[in-house]
């Protein structure tokens, strides 16, 4: 079998001063400390958190906003499927309703009265940015969420929004539109 | 000052007596705080952190450059910490011993600030009869270990009161471990003495001034004695009966608080305690090697006692900095090295000096 037996020597006379482990121990400390001491000339090796922060790569998931489309209007439509799909039900959608207001845009039938998403519930696992149709709800880049009570930490809809902000670079109906009209188009062209 | 001059003497030695108390109580108390203040600074510099640069009370941020400087350098930290400490809920659980619980910490607190009295902090101020140290007993070095053993008792009893496991062992391994260090620092001064032939703590000052320190003489026994002292208050690599990694907080794991801080505090100020004695004992107290008259003006005098705590404080950065440098030892390699090697090398450092002592005659 493959086993390695540990050769454990008795310590040397030397050792046994503690001298060894004194020097050792001596030159370690030493060496952090000079490259740390700010007398010494030397800057923070740490990051001085709340004032710097990481800058997180692209991709990451962090907490999930309301996005707006490119005319500055809710992209939502209340179709409340990030609630269904949310595992630990963070997310709490207020729909219209029959007589509510209508959408803020034109290609869309309603959207959320209230929409609100407990941050102390959610799990940032990114399944209602996956689910949504209508590619209005993103996870982006906060990774860090204060608050002083439990009520605060329940983002409603402006805030979301207002968070989120435009999310230019996808404008799915804009493309629908484009796809549609190239659908006029005859004769089909084939190949 | 002038006024002075009319009253009897016992009258003008009780009043500088007073002040004197009142000087070094609350010179030491800030030393304390501030020691603290240094320890986890140095400490964040030897792991390469920043260590607490954010404390401070509204407006000073408003001071330009000195303020922001100082809260980075965390100058109002001790004061913030010393304020927790009194807010906090002073919380006594149900179960303990109340009378010993309550005991305990004044118990820790009280022997470590004893010790300071008959330390010779400086020469002299003024006139040459205006002694700087509080008591200038011709016992001086009994007094100390008389006062100094007092202090395991306030961790013993604090180990006891808490009527739990932890605070138990670690009342338990205080103990053992200061009663077996407690012999090898004894041991190690004697032969100090034997040199000076005095046992006033003023008259072994005197004797380095004008014949060298004796870390030169006798480096054995300073050697003894450090490794001792730093046994006697439980720093690191002594820290068994605290050691958070297995004993929780040790004797004082129960305690909250004021009460909590009096331990906090007597830890301190017996590491005040023990750097002022070893600079006494070692480091040629107040003297500097060609300043070694005792001062006759005002000037000279604060000069004496600004070079004792000058070397206080290197002795203090010196516990703060062993910290980080060992492992905690194990409880039998402690008693090994408190039984089987300080004490016969004091015993034989003991032989060799007076020996020599007899030998040269002196
Ligand atoms: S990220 Fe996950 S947990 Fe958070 S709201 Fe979306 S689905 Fe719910
Ligand atoms: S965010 Fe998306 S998935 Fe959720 S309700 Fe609105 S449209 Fe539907």
């Amino acid at each position: 079998m493959s086993t390695k037996v540990v050769e454990r020597k008795p310590l040397t006379a030397y050792e046994r001063t503690y001298l060894p482990s004194f020097l050792g121990g001596l030159s370690v400390t030493w060496k952090h400390f000079k490259k740390t001491a700010p007398f010494l000339g030397n800057k923070p090796i740490t990051m001085e958190y709340p004032e710097q922060k990481w800058v997180v790569p692209e991709g990451y998931r962090g907490a999930p906003y309301l996005v707006k489309d490119q005319d500055g209007a809710t992209k939502c439509v209340s179709c409340q499927l990030c609630e269904f799909v949310c595992p630990p039900k963070a997310i709490r959608i207020t729909p219209p309703g029959q007589d509510g207001k209508p959408a803020d845009r034109s290609n869309a039938e309603k959207m959320p009265k209230e929409f609100e998403i407990n941050m102390l519930r959610c799990i940032f696992c990114g399944l209602c940015q996956e689910v949504c149709p209508e590619e209005a709800i993103f996870l982006q880049k906060d990774y860090s969420l204060t608050g002083t009570s439990r009520e605060e930490m329940i983002y409603d809809k402006e805030k979301l929004l207002k968070l989120g902000g435009t999310h230019a670079g996808i404008q799915k109906w804009k493309h629908k539109l484009e796809e549609a009209s190239e659908q006029e188009v005859f004769p089909l062209t084939t190949t | 000052m002038d006024a002075l001059k009319y009253l009897d003497p016992t009258v003008q030695f009780l009043l500088f007596s007073v002040l004197k108390i009142a000087v070094v109580f609350g010179v030491t108390m800030t030393f304390v705080a501030y020691a603290v203040l240094v320890e986890r600074k140095v400490s964040a510099w030897i792991q390469d952190r920043v260590g607490p640069n954010r404390t401070a009370p509204p407006m000073v941020e408003f001071i330009p450059v000195l303020g922001p400087f100082l809260t980075r350098l965390g100058v109002f930290q001790p004061m913030a910490d010393g304020l927790k400490f009194l807010l906090k809920e002073d919380f006594t659980p149900s179960y303990v011993r109340t009378v010993y619980f309550w005991l305990a910490p004044a118990i820790a607190v009280i022997p470590a600030f004893m010790t300071l009295a008959v330390i010779p902090f400086g020469s002299t101020l003024g006139n040459p009869d205006n002694k700087m140290v509080i008591a200038d007993l011709n016992v001086g070095i009994l007094y100390t270990f008389g006062i100094v053993s007092l202090g395991v008792y306030g961790i013993v009893l604090a180990g006891y009161a808490a009527n739990s496991k932890y605070p138990f062992l670690g009342g338990i391994r205080s103990s053992a471990q200061m009663i077996s260090y407690e012999i090898a620092m004894g041991m190690s001064v004697v032969s100090i003495f034997m040199l000076v032939g005095d046992l006033n703590l003023s008259k072994v000052v005197e004797y380095q001034a004008h014949g060298g320190w004796l870390v030169l003489k006798q480096p054995v026994a300073f050697v003894i004695f450090l490794v001792a002292a730093f046994a006697e208050t439980n720093r690191l690599p002594f820290d068994l009966p605290e050691s958070e990694s297995e004993l929780v907080g040790g004797y004082h794991t129960e305690y909250s608080s004021m009460k909590f801080a009096l331990f906090f505090l007597g830890e301190y100020a017996n590491m005040i305690a023990s750097s002022a004695m070893m600079v006494t004992l070692f480091f040629g107290g107040w003297s500097l090697p060609f300043l070694g008259e005792p001062a006759d003006g005002l000037l000279g005098g604060i000069l004496h006692i600004g070079i004792f705590v000058a070397k206080m404080a290197a002795f203090m950065v010196l516990f703060i900095w062993v910290r980080w440098m060992f492992p905690r030892f194990r409880y039998d390699q402690l008693m090994d090295l408190g039984w089987r090697r300080f004490i016969p090398l004091a015993l034989a450092n003991i032989l060799v000096t007076a020996l020599v002592v007899a030998f040269t005659n002196r």
